[in-house]
């Protein structure tokens, strides 16, 4: 990226609603059915039908419009936004546009070291269009109507996203909010959450706007932000060269990581918006909007702050935690345990949970990512885990004994006590074995004892190393150190 | 308002409706004449517009419970398509991709 | 006339008294269409299953009571409301071969009290004019002079009741479509207060001024099949939930005491004077039973018509989007490309008319003149409204022409649109303001053509409206036209 040039980006966001019907008709809304399967008169467009609203995707636009901040509408309005296209059944797509059903909202993101405020312009209700498949069919395209109708919330934001990094981390906590809240699953492979960027550069520190170019098809945070490399270099080369950038809407496409012109059309479109007549101004009961407000539950954000501040732990450690919504909670549930173990061992909790937040940041979320929520229940669960955390602490197994534990654990489902009992892994901290091991090692190497008396300390590794063999390998290292140290100083 | 023959060749566009050059020229006549017609409403000194065109009432709208109700079969669908393949609406090739 | 019964309430008593069979009165009708309606052309479908439903609902019959009036009840419906089993065309091409897969809401409604539906009826193509000449299925002809048009676009509808093929039926309203062939044909029809009739399977025009309503004979009936199909099912948000029993209570009773405002602006010039004569000759029946008269102003309904071609066809343009040959529809085997199978299903699909307000609603809405078109005429709706809503805290109704003159003869104003249009300038503000109106027959011209008279009422006003019409029908009496009284003879049972 030229270094002379600011990316400046707003984003668009488009989530399916987790209601049990479509917008405005009571068929299921559901992913993966066969082809028209969950189709009616209303999401066909048949002449004659009309539109009736889901309380509940109203209802999820609320509890979003709290979660950021947002105005909230007491008074909507919905549009009808026209085009042809074979998926959209009724060549108009209802939707909201002079008067949408929240405007304003704020979300911050992590800029670098900082943080930046990325203000939300307006969300607004919308139905999906079914799907065109083109794929392996000759001379034709297919259309499936199931999606036609699906609760949608588009989220767009103000211009105010600076880096391709920025975008990545507003949509996750974005996506993030919304699973948090029961407003959509952020499911996007299945098409649930989706994203589009308007993308310009100007010269840093400026303050007008260049040309803006729209980006289609990014669907994973990945594509997003190669997507935004891609777009920034080429339209620093445009300028670089005094050429300049055409306002259009561009395609990503994966398997290049390029973006490419949409095929151009013929003319500008003219959506010709205007009021739904068949849909009356949607009128809000603002005791309905108390009600949704205390009803939130605890917002990630906010949970961020709560998890540092009970449990004395990093914020960047919280935020990471919080950022898969199960793991943090699994989080909260093994920090009780553990205070229950530092209890009965007589530790500091502080020096528990430190171990507890590394080892689910780095065992647990590998194991995680790669085999999903199922190794946070049975035998690997919260208290589980705990238990054999606070054998580290308690210094009867070593780290990395307890991560090889896990890692069986994981492929075998046995619960780490099993484990440890099997591996016979148990360290050996007590005094008297330890000093009855060092004992017979003093004994049996007087002149490595001489010499290490006389300031030869290189010897005191093959020492310790004797010791160790002597146990097994079951001494606890740190407390052989220790002790080995005493005894020759004696 | 006199329209052009290519204003009503563009909105013929938007419309998806296409004419002949015959009927773009009537048209174009046809329209311009009702449109005069309507254009005395220019004249007039007018409030601000409504919202909407369906005012009605200051309650809360009532809104529909989010339950489920069955849907049609495939087959029904279908049954008024021009033309189908398997399950699915079949149209001649999409060859613009997006809108 | 030869008929079995004239009101739904003698209806109801000879099919009680098993004077006839239900099945004896859906013949009867069936018979009156196949002997009359090849030179009417009212009807586009004929039901082929009434009669097995009649035989059905008269073994239910012997068994157990009727549970409504309307039970067994023959009625034509307009052919853009959807009837299971029978095609709904509305008159284009478009929809030649459009099977629904549900009742519209009014039609449910019927069902459910037993009616049987005779047939659908002809109607200007997707409720376009006002002269039923554009259907793409053939002209409906005015029993009272078959060289005239019946009005429209319910045409079909109200020829049905007037030449008796139909005791009742039903129509929609958008700009007059119900009052201005009630007034050519002679009968009375009222298209009830915006938000009283589920639209819920009519085919849409223009979603804000339709309104479903009734085709009668008298005022009792059109009451009654009013109540019968009003409130809220659930499928149409634009409906409001009034009590449908509030109008059978304002029905009772004289105009004693009735405040009648007469407009100056829709007794002006362009006002046929037959037309004036037979008005005035209403007026003083009103009058006489104890009616009261009082001017009043409504200043900007002379700029309905311009409001109404505005937003109707914006609103049409936008309904009619939905017509592309993919789900359903007429689509043209030549279409090669995705933009011929649009343009190519719209081109050949749609009827002069119906484009020609496909064309002025798309430019209306279009960017850069939607402020100039649209919102504009919508600013102007409010005025009307609002002078409408002034007029009502001086007087109970408003009294006016439904139409400027007499049916007029076929092709008079074909060629014209706009002419056309000002056919329907009396009707228009009361869609315009959401107003419930009615027309109901005055006394014929000399040459012995039909007169509406037309009165407008406050929201929810419709039994008042039908308590004044049937203290005029009263004394004006009901009239078969000549053509359906020359019987059809043999056919009947
Ligand atoms: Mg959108
Ligand atoms: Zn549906």
């Amino acid at each position: 990226m030229s270094t002379e040039y600011e990316m400046v980006v707003g984003l668009e966001v488009h989530s399916q609603l987790l209601t049990r019907t479509k917008l405005f008709c009571r068929c299921e809304n559901r992913f993966g059915a066969p082809p028209n399967s969950l189709t009616c008169p209303v999401c066909l467009g048949h002449p004659g039908v009309l539109p009736v609203l889901n309380e509940e995707a109203v209802r999820l636009g609320i509890r979003l419009g709290l979660a950021l901040e947002c105005s909230i509408h007491h008074r909507s309005v919905f549009d009808r936004k026209h085009y042809f296209y074979p998926d959209l059944p009724k060549g108009y797509q209802i939707s909201q546009f002079t008067y949408p059903l929240l405007t304003g909202g704020l979300l911050t993101v992590r800029s670098g070291e900082g943080t930046r405020e990325v203000r939300i312009h307006r969300i607004h209700m919308e139905e999906d269009a079914g799907k065109n498949m083109h794929a392996g069919i000759r001379d034709a395209s297919h259309v499936d109507l199931n999606r036609s109708g699906v609760p949608l919330l588009e989220i767009v934001s103000e211009p105010d996203i600076r880096t391709p990094e920025e975008a990545v981390d507003y949509l996750k906590k974005l996506r993030q909010i919304l699973r948090s809240i029961g407003v959509s699953d952020g499911n996007m492979e299945e098409g649930s959450f989706r994203c589009d960027a308007n993308v310009s550069l100007r010269p840093r520190g400026g303050s007008v706007f260049g040309t803006k170019v729209e980006i289609k098809n990014m669907n994973s945070f990945r594509f997003v932000h190669k997507a935004l490399l891609f777009e920034c270099d080429r339209q620093a080369q445009i300028l670089d060269r005094g050429e300049r950038v055409v306002s259009e809407t561009r395609l990503f496409d994966s398997s290049t990581g390029r973006t490419l012109p949409m095929r151009s059309k013929e003319e500008a479109l003219d959506y010709r918006y205007f009021p739904e007549p068949d849909l009356p101004p949607i009128l809000l009961d603002p005791a309905w909007i108390e009600e949704e407000r205390a009803r939130l539950p605890e917002l990630p954000q906010e949970r961020v702050s709560r998890l540092s501040r009970e449990f004395g732990i990093r914020e960047e450690d919280a935020e990471a935690l919080v950022l898969e919504e199960d793991l943090s909670r699994y989080f909260e549930e093994a920090s009780e345990a553990i205070q229950e173990f530092a209890g009965k061992g007589g530790w500091p909790v502080e020096q528990g949970t430190l171990r507890l937040v590394n080892f689910l940041l780095s065992e647990v979320l590998r194991e995680w990512n790669r085999k999903g929520a199922g190794i946070l229940v049975g035998p690997l669960s919260a208290r589980e885990v705990s238990h054999l955390v606070s054998m580290v602490v308690e210094e009867q197994i070593s780290l990395n004994q307890a991560k090889d534990v896990y890692a069986v654990c994981v492929e075998s489902l046995k619960s780490p006590r099993e484990v440890v009992a099997e591996k016979n892994l148990f360290q050996e901290s007590g005094d008297e074995a330890l000093g009855g091991w060092i004992a017979e090692v003093m004994a049996e190497n007087p002149g490595e004892v001489q010499s290490y008396r006389e300031g030869k300390e290189r010897v005191f590794g093959f020492l310790v190393g004797q010791v160790m063999k002597k146990s097994a390998g079951k001494a606890n290292p740190q407390k052989v150190n220790r002790m080995l140290k005493e005894a020759l100083s004696r | 308002m006199k329209l052009t023959k290519e204003q009503v060749l563009h909105v013929a566009r938007l419309a998806s409706l296409s004419l002949t050059d015959d009927e773009e020229e009537h048209f174009a006549g046809e329209l311009s004449g009702i449109l005069d017609y309507v254009e005395t409403l220019n004249r007039l000194e007018l409030p601000p517009p409504g919202i909407h065109v369906l005012e009605q009432s200051e309650e809360p709208t009532l809104l529909d419970p989010d339950t489920p109700r069955p849907s049609i079969r495939p087959e029904e669908a279908l049954s008024n398509a021009p033309d189908h393949s398997g399950a699915f609406f079949r149209v001649p090739r999409i060859l613009e991709e997006g809108r | 006339m030869s008929g079995l019964f004239t009101t739904l309430e003698s209806f109801v008593k000879g099919r009680d008294e098993r004077a006839f069979s239900i099945e004896e009165a859906v013949r009867h009708y069936l018979g009156r269409i196949e002997g009359l309606d090849s030179g009417l052309g009212a009807f586009l479908t004929v039901n082929p299953n009434a009669i097995n439903r009649a035989r059905q609902l008269d073994n239910r019959l012997a068994r157990n009571p009727a549970h409504s009036p309307f039970y067994g009840y023959p009625i034509a419906i307009k052919d853009n409301m959807h009837v299971l089993g029978l095609p709904t065309t509305c008159a284009s091409r478009m929809l030649a071969n459009f099977r629904p897969l549900e009742n519209a809401t009014v039609v449910e409604r019927l069902l459910k009290a037993g009616a049987v539906i005779l047939g659908k009826t002809n109607m200007d193509e997707f409720a376009m004019g006002s002269s039923t000449e554009n259907s793409a299925m053939g002209i409906t002809r005015n029993p009272w002079d078959t060289e005239r048009v019946p009005g429209g676009s319910s045409g079909g509808s109200a020829v049905a009741v007037s030449a008796d093929l139909a005791p009742l039926s039903l129509g929609s309203d958008t700009g007059g479509s119900i009052r201005q062939p009630a007034a050519f044909c002679g009968v009375l029809g009222l298209k009830p207060t915006y938000g009283r009739v589920s639209r819920y399977g009519l085919v849409a025009f223009s979603s804000s001024l339709d309104q479903i309503g009734p085709f009668s004979r008298c005022a009792q009936d059109a009451l009654e099949l009013t109540v019968l199909v009003s409130g809220p099912d659930g499928r149409d948000m634009t409906v409001r939930d009034r009590d449908p029993q509030e109008m059978v209570r304002e029905f009772d009773g004289s105009v004693r005491g009735m405040t009648i405002g007469i407009p100056e602006e829709f007794f002006g010039d362009g006002l046929d004077p037959e037309v004036a004569a037979s008005l005035e000759q209403a007026r003083e029946v009103w009058s006489a039973e104890g009616a009261v008269f009082k001017p009043i102003r409504l200043p900007s309904a002379r700029f309905g018509v311009n409001v109404y071609y505005l937003i109707a066809t914006s609103e049409a343009a936008s309904n009619l989007s939905r017509y592309d040959g993919v789900r359903y529809g007429y689509r043209s085997l030549s279409s090669q490309t995705l933009k011929d199978m649009y343009q190519n299903a719209r081109r050949e699909g749609f009827g002069p008319e119906v484009k020609r307000r496909i064309l002025l609603g798309t430019f209306a809405l279009s960017a850069g003149y939607q402020d100039q078109y649209y919102r504009k005429a919508q600013q102007v709706q409010s005025l009307i409204r609002e002078e409408f809503d002034r007029a009502f805290h001086e007087v109970d109704l408003v009294f006016a022409p439904t139409t400027p003159t007499p049916a007029f003869r076929f092709g008079e104003k074909l060629s014209d649109p706009l002419a056309m249009y000002l056919s329907d300038i009396y009707t228009i503000s009361a869609n315009l303001a959401g107003l419930p109106a009615l027309s109901t027959p005055s006394w014929p011209t000399r040459s012995g053509l039909p007169v509406g008279a037309q009165l407008i009422g406050p929201s929810w006003s419709e039994g008042r409206l039908l308590r004044a019409a049937r203290v005029l029908e009263e004394a004006v009496g009901f009239r078969t036209p000549p053509i359906a009284v020359q019987a059809t003879g043999g056919k009947t049972l």
